[in-house]
């Protein structure tokens, strides 16, 4: 699916609170068109706060972010999934997938529903689970919802922080399928923090290692596996990863 | 990107419809006007060549044209952009059970749920008031149980910091009966009577009653956010499993500082009060405070005094058992939390009035 079009273009971003201290520094990354991008890194590394720059939540000191798909003038339309779902718990789960629509186009009030029932399904969830609220909700359905909220505007770019944490690995490789599929029928780009290895080697085109705020190695995960950078190494190589591989 | 959607017939068929333009959610006021012109016409199928976007609500109003024609076939999808066709073989299986909404509720329903939510009401008011007993008799029994610094604590929170915004408000109640008062009874030439008037008002009821309500919204709505947030953080949950009942160490020790300071700032608020009326029947009414005073000891007996004492620490239980039961019943959610404080302050000053009502009926039949 990957194509040689960029979806975000990143030159030298600099980004830290205050202080001499930069969280990311000097950080250049392409992220191409209709690939699943996959990021990890040390926690507290900086990994939430490259995507919170990308999404605009965070400003940057210097450099580039540039999203070439964009139209002329405006912001890129993007979906985000956070950590915890961020549902707004006020509304049912219907209504959160709704909110988006409503707010960026004037649809009948029939074709809402159909339309939000419609994305419930494509993430694998009853019509009926709709009129749920969000603390009436599994984790896995949580993430499920929020996934719909994040996908109501058929955005070209998704941005997932940590999607399958708190998942049992059946339900995490449920989500990391669903997304997979996802992506193979509407053909958006991803970028997701992840620390899921399994995630990383079933659905990501390419991997993204960031350590001391750089890109430490980049690239198919074998190509990664290979990367002589001593994060990286300890990283893929730890026991726990090896247990990983050993299953494999 | 923005090719303006269209919607006819295909040239050589009719029975065709070849959509053109962008089918995307911006679009979708046309979007729908069109599918609700072409309602009349049962395509065999829709001829996609001339799209140039579709995103998941276009394609779901091709599925409804589609599922609309043709009767018990529905109509086919023909040159399919291959970049959209996963997302149209996609839609095809969506919606298939229509789920009924439940959106409308009968009169007979919501009356039924309101009448058990009352029950529930009396029913957990009741059960904090018992649990908080059993905590009480536990604690007798065993006095080095008490949380006695937690106590304290809130005692400080709920009645030390609390002492000049209540001062300050009864200050202003009194101020102003004895205004009223003075200029109304002015007429009739009564204005001695003022002192009786603020005197036996604020003693026996206004005192007691300012300070409830404001405690209601001051402490009891601060209980019950405080104790709903440690339900939804699972710590009360936390508590139970290490054994400690949640009742002994975190209700009763708000309710014992409430039921302790509220006879405090009773006495402290019904004091303000007649100062501030005592001020103002000196500085607008023209009576001295030697004689507002005399003035007083003849208005007033010690019985009025405490009439209003009385009902203090009662009006306090009533609160504190309202926040905690509300606090107890806080869900998962943000918007829970505000409900259940909302509901903790409009019904522990309800009950506080009610209340106030029958103590007025019994010390009435008891002749003080």
């Amino acid at each position: 699916m990957a194509s040689d079009e960029l979806a975000i273009r990143i030159r030298d971003l600099v980004v830290g609170f205050g202080g001499p201290h930069v969280v990311i520094d000097h950080l250049s990354l392409d992220i191409r068109k209709g690939e699943i991008l996959g990021l990890v890194g040390a926690s507290g590394g900086g990994k939430s706060v490259l995507m919170r720059s990308l999404i605009g939540l965070l400003p940057k000191r210097s450099g580039a972010i540039e999203f070439p798909q964009a139209a002329n003038g405006g912001g890129i339309r993007r979906g985000v999934l956070f950590q915890q779902g961020a549902l707004f718990s006020a509304l049912n789960a219907r209504q959160n997938v709704q909110f988006p629509l409503r707010e960026a186009a004037r649809l009948s009030p029939a074709l809402l529903d159909e339309v939000a029932n419609a994305k419930l399904q494509m993430v694998g969830l009853s019509a009926a689970d709709g009129d749920k609220f969000p603390s009436e909700l599994s984790g896995g359905m949580t993430k499920r919802v929020a996934l719909a909220r994040a996908l109501a505007l058929d955005p070209p770019l998704l941005f997932l922080d940590e999607p399958t944490s708190g998942l049992d690995p059946i339900a995490a490789g449920e989500f990391d399928t669903l997304i997979k599929t996802l992506q193979a029928t509407l053909g958006f780009t991803v970028f997701m923090i992840t620390h899921d290895l399994n995630s990383l080697a079933a659905i990501c085109n390419r991997v993204a290692a960031l350590a001391d705020g750089r890109i430490a190695a980049l690239g198919p995960l074998p190509s990664v596996l290979e990367s002589d950078h001593p994060w990286v190494r300890a990283y893929f190589h730890g026991a726990r990863a090896q247990m990983l591989h050993l299953e494999a | 990107m923005t090719d303006t959607p269209t919607l006819q017939a295909a040239a050589g068929d009719p029975r065709v419809l070849a959509p053109g333009g962008a089918w995307t959610v911006a679009n979708v006021e046309v979007l729908e006007r069109l599918c609700r012109d072409a309602q009349q016409q049962t395509p065999r199928a829709i001829d996609l060549s001339g799209v140039t976007a579709i995103d998941t609500v276009g394609a779901w109003l091709f599925e409804k044209l589609a599922r609309h024609g043709a009767g018990p076939v529905e109509a086919s999808f023909v040159g399919v952009p291959e970049s959209y066709s996963g997302l149209l073989r996609e839609v095809r299986e969506l919606n298939r059970q229509t789920p009924a909404i439940g959106r409308a509720r009968s009169f007979a329903k919501w009356f039924d749920e309101h009448a058990r939510s009352l029950t529930d009401d009396v029913a957990s008011f009741l059960d904090m008031l018992g649990a908080l007993g059993l905590a009480l008799l536990r604690t007798l029994r065993h006095p080095t149980s008490f949380r006695f610094i937690p106590t304290v604590y809130q005692l400080g929170r709920v009645g030390w910091q609390a002492i000049p915004i209540m001062a300050l408000i009864t200050f202003l109640i009194g101020a102003i009966i004895a205004q009223q008062g003075i200029f109304h009874f002015r007429k009739f030439g009564a204005d001695s009577y003022v002192v009786d008037l603020v005197a036996i008002l604020v003693l026996r009821e206004i005192g007691v009653l300012i300070v409830a309500i404001m405690v209601a919204g001051r402490s009891g709505s601060a209980y019950t956010a405080e104790l709903g947030s440690m339900k939804m953080r699972e710590e009360v949950d936390a508590l139970v499993t290490m054994g400690v009942d949640p009742i002994s160490v975190l209700v009763l020790p708000r309710v014992a500082a409430l039921v302790i300071a509220l006879p405090i700032l009773t006495f402290l608020g019904s004091m303000a009060a007649l100062y501030g009326g005592g001020l103002v029947a000196w500085l607008y009414g023209g009576m001295s405070p030697v004689i507002f005073i005399s003035r007083l000891r003849e208005a007033v007996s010690v019985n009025s005094f405490e009439v209003g004492m009385w009902k203090a620490p009662f009006m306090a239980l009533v609160i504190g058992v309202v926040a905690a039961c509300e606090g107890f019943r806080v869900k998962g959610s943000a918007e829970s939390l505000g409900l259940q404080t909302t509901s903790s302050v409009v019904k522990s000053i309800f009950l506080v009035i009610v209340l106030d009502g029958l103590f007025a009926i019994f010390f009435a039949a008891i002749g003080m």
